[in-house]
């Protein structure tokens, strides 16, 4: 390829499902796995004379995110049909939002690899109702099931500020933190609460000149990885097809594709944009939604740090790397936890540990995530400033921990119980060394002597004074006095 | 703005509804539109220069309703209308166009 540079453009439109308990115009419960249409009504039905009323809930919890994505949140918006044709929808319309969008004009900060963030805009926000499930496996004939039918959905459109799919991705994941922080989207993506609609081109400079070529929408993507990967190869695909025929963007030559996952290929799906002809009109079924004073004040008191604001604080004022940092705000319950147990005196980094190397562990066994572990804050700190002063060291802090857990009893008093306290006394210990070194003087010919055993030898040493205190010595004070009687 | 609807117009409405019309329909239905939307262009007559788009003809907003289920119909009785069904689903004529979903 010589002389050949290309940039590629990358808008995204993700779908969030609100966890609502109810649908979004009706009452029906919103669940997943239930017997197929058992959670439908008159009214997600599409039956005549049934009316829609608005969920007040699935309004507060789009505005939040509107909030959250820095947006211009609509004093008024309304609502709007948009004609659809097939049967997971029975009413033929899909209640959305058209000319007046709940919310528009934010951005979202995406981390990049090089520890920057980018500012990617959001062009708009609105609120939807989910369709139901067609499913197509069967014969001549397709099922379709309504429980999701009516299921308030979050429309977020962005510019097209993304210029690689790693980009598209990391602000998929950063999406997905945010909502559930602010706990109005479980977001899981097994159960399809998020999909995501990436719209991709290029712009290739080709001997001197540019050209566009024609814009793809890859349809319903419901994981990270296919998000990632269909935009990869989707890039190539354009590449490809530029090379071979020249085709460059018109108007009306966009194009919708569907992603492949198991042969990992985008699959044509339609040509034209005709067919998007949504013809929206008002819908007459619903009134206005006039947002302001109070009740505008009330939503945004629901908002809180967001987790990558945090995750850039606790690198700067607690001095963690990264890594760890992105690890304690990945769930905001976990940050809280830790929040609190820093201002009740633990020293961030040693609580970190604790957490990240300890606590997610035992967590991650039960299943569940750290806050529902029911670990009290005040006694994590204690048991971060015990490790902090040597009166126990880490294998006894895991042991304490899930003592803590079980009986919601202090790390102190826990320590003392399981007889977990170590041996920090010099006096004591060293008659322990004196006495494992004259029971070993093989090993300690081998650390004098220096060399490849020595450090074996050393360990070695280490691990017998370990014996003889039940794992209870101090390493830190053991491999000191070893030092001064071995020098 | 509104000049008389042409028959391609009609054909294209159809087609994205979904709607199979004969010949004579397309006649028909393009006299009657064409004449439907001629009625209409007398709303063009009216000065709307500081009248503000209306989004709803009821002077109300925020009807809202609490986030409490209530019971749903259950499968039964939602099937019990449906000309076909499957099981516990409804059964449809096979949807070809795989872009559905909203
Ligand atoms: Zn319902």
């Amino acid at each position: 390829m010589n002389d050949l540079e290309y940039k590629v453009i990358i808008g995204l439109e993700i779908h969030v499902q609100l966890c609502t308990k109810t649908k979004m115009f009706c009452s029906c419960q919103v669940g997943f796995g239930e017997q197929p249409n058992s959670r439908v009504c008159p009214v997600c039905l599409g039956m005549p004379g049934s009316l829609p009323v608005m969920n007040k809930k699935a309004v507060e919890y789009a505005v939040l995110v509107g909030l959250a994505l820095n947006c211009k949140i609509a004093d008024f918006t309304k609502w709007d049909r948009k004609s659809y044709y097939y049967p997971d929808l029975p009413k033929n319309y899909q209640i959305s939002q058209y000319d007046l969008p709940l919310a528009e004009n934010g951005y979202i900060d995406v981390p990049l690899d090089d520890g920057k963030t980018k500012k990617i805009r959001i062009t708009r926000a609105h609120l939807e109702e989910d369709a139901g499930k067609n499913i197509h496996s069967t014969g001549n004939f397709s099922q379709v099931d309504l429980n999701r039918a009516g299921t308030a959905l979050l429309e977020i459109v962005t510019e097209p500020d993304l210029n690689n799919s790693r980009q598209a991705k990391t602000l998929a994941i950063e999406l997905q933190k945010i909502v559930r922080y602010l706990v109005v989207s479980e977001a899981d993506m097994q159960k399809g609460h998020m999909r995501f609609e990436p719209n991709v081109n290029l712009i290739i400079n080709k001997d001197g000149k540019e050209y566009k070529t024609p814009i793809v929408e890859i349809k319903n993507l419901n994981s990270f990885r296919a998000l990632e990967r269909s935009i990869d190869y989707e890039i190539e695909r354009q590449l490809d097809e530029f090379l071979q025929t020249g085709k460059v963007m018109q108007m009306g030559n966009k194009s919708t594709r569907g992603w492949d996952g198991e042969k990992q290929v985008t699959v044509l799906q339609r040509e034209k944009e005709e067919a998007n002809d949504y013809r929206y009109f008002p819908d007459p079924d619903l009134v206005p939604v006039v947002l302001k004073g109070k009740w505008l004040d009330d939503i945004k008191g629901n908002l809180c740090e967001l987790p990558l604001k945090k995750q850039i604080r606790y690198v700067s004022k607690f001095k963690l790397s990264e890594y760890d940092a992105g690890v304690l705000t990945a769930e905001r319950s976990t940050a809280e936890l830790f929040e609190k147990a820093v201002q009740a005196g633990a020293k961030p980094k040693r609580l970190c540990n604790l957490i990240t190397q300890i606590g997610l562990k035992l967590a991650n066994e039960a299943g569940r995530c750290l806050a529902e572990l029911g670990l009290n804050a005040q006694h994590l700190a204690q048991l971060a400033v015990m490790i902090e002063k040597g009166e126990i060291n880490a294998s006894a802090a895991d042991n304490i921990m899930q003592q803590m857990i079980k009986t919601q009893k202090d790390p102190t008093t826990l320590a003392n119980e399981l007889n977990l306290i170590q041996k920090s006394d010099e006096d004591e210990l060293d008659k322990i060394v004196g006495q494992s070194l004259e029971e070993n003087a093989q090993a300690v010919e081998d650390v004098k002597s220096g060399g490849k055993k020595s450090k074996k030898a050393l360990g070695f040493l280490i691990g017998q004074v370990m014996k003889k205190t039940k794992g209870k010595a101090n390493p830190k004070i053991v491999s000191k006095i070893l030092h001064k009687k071995l020098s | 703005m509104a000049e008389n609807i042409g028959k391609k117009q009609v054909q294209k409405v159809a087609k994205l509804s979904r709607l199979q019309l004969t010949q004579n329909e397309i006649d028909e239905f393009t006299g009657q539109l064409s004449a439907i939307l001629k009625y209409f262009e007398k709303l063009q007559q009216l000065d709307t220069e500081d009248v503000k788009p209306l989004a709803h003809c009821l002077p109300i907003n925020n009807v809202f309703r609490d986030d409490l289920p209530q019971q749903s119909l259950g499968t039964e009785k939602t099937l019990e209308n449906a000309p076909q069904h499957d099981g516990d689903f409804f059964k449809v004529p096979k949807i070809l166009d795989e872009s559905s979903g909203a």
